[in-house]
């Protein structure tokens, strides 16, 4: 087996995503947890540039390590939980855990197996992508996103408002006890509201 | 790798000795570590997301690598929007999760039973 830069650094890309991965589900502290998940986002987002995905990889460090990750982050250290406690269960369902790993995993090496040995055809890109040389990733992506899957690409943008709002929706709570501004009560109020004048005599007081 | 002249159904490299099958093995792996974490951290419903966002992740992979592979762009307009939906769902999980927080106290799988009457 030939070694060249390529392929070393998928192997090093691979094995540094697969232990965070592992550090990621067996980390004692949730937000260690979610700094090894930054890590793994980091890797696969070297793999995709190494498979000449540049647009997708950037997207990957921008939505995972920028907004989903730094959201992760928060909530962890914002919630004042004992984590502790939230392990106990963790040697308990260890051997159903691997279990299920080894299950699936062999059903999935069995699917790859029969499918090399006997390999479909390949169908026809219904989407080729152009030549590197000529059109970067971002635009060949960009000819496809804004015209054939355009009414994917705005769905997909009601999908975010949506979460937006729910998010917001369900996280925002009314707090008793705190004075606002209120505009209309200011406008509406009149002179004859707030001023009144008297005569006092002096020495008598209102 | 003499197959991948003969039958160009096989993995052809994608670049050096890498093949697809290689990428295929790595996003399983991934897949089922996202699996597995669900299973370990039951209780704590924090890892349990990042799980599901570690086995999006594997599926990301897959989705590029056979793109790329089968020279088909449509693998990464998917990967892209299973990334709005995976943004979409920790948004809404984690609102969730601080509500459910600020009610209870606690975040412990087993004592979200409230609605089982």
């Amino acid at each position: 087996m030939q070694t060249d830069i390529p392929s070393l650094l998928f192997y090093v890309f691979a094995t540094l995503m697969m232990a965070a991965g592992f550090a990621v589900i067996s980390a004692r502290n949730p937000v260690h947890a979610v700094f090894f998940l930054i890590v793994a986002f980091f890797n696969a987002a070297g793999l995709f540039v190494l498979l000449g995905a540049e647009y997708l990889a950037m997207t990957l460090v921008i939505v995972y390590v920028g907004a989903v990750a730094v959201l992760f982050l928060f909530v962890v250290m914002m919630l004042n939980i004992n984590f502790e406690r939230l392990r106990a269960g963790f040697i308990k369902s260890l051997p159903a855990g691997i279990a299920m790993a080894v299950l699936l995993l062999a059903e999935l090496g069995g699917l790859l197996y029969s499918s090399l040995q006997k390999p479909a055809p390949l169908a026809a890109a219904t989407l080729p992508i152009p030549n590197a040389a000529e059109v970067t990733n971002a635009k060949a992506i960009g000819m496809v996103l804004y015209t054939h899957y355009m009414s994917v690409f705005e769905i997909s943008g009601v999908i975010l408002l949506v979460a937006m709002i729910g998010a917001i929706v369900l996280t925002h709570r009314q707090r008793l006890g705190v004075r606002k501004q209120v505009i209309a009560s200011q406008l509406q109020r009149r002179r004859a509201d707030g001023v009144q004048l008297m005569q006092v005599k002096s020495g008598e007081g209102v | 790798m003499e197959d991948a002249v003969t039958n160009p159904a096989l993995p052809q490299l994608l670049y050096g000795s890498i093949t697809i099958t290689h990428y295929v093995v790595l996003a399983a792996l991934l897949f089922v570590t996202g699996i597995c974490g669900i299973f370990l951290n039951r209780k704590n419903i924090i890892t349990i997301l990042m799980s599901v966002e570690l086995m999006l992740l594997g599926v990301n992979i897959n989705f590029v690598a056979f793109s790329v592979y089968l020279h088909d762009l449509a693998g990464q307009i998917f990967t892209m929007l299973v990334l709005t939906v995976a943004a979409a769902e920790a948004a809404i999980g984690l609102a969730i999760l601080v509500v459910y927080a600020r009610n209870r106290g606690t975040i412990d799988v087993d004592d979200i039973s409230s609605l089982k009457g």
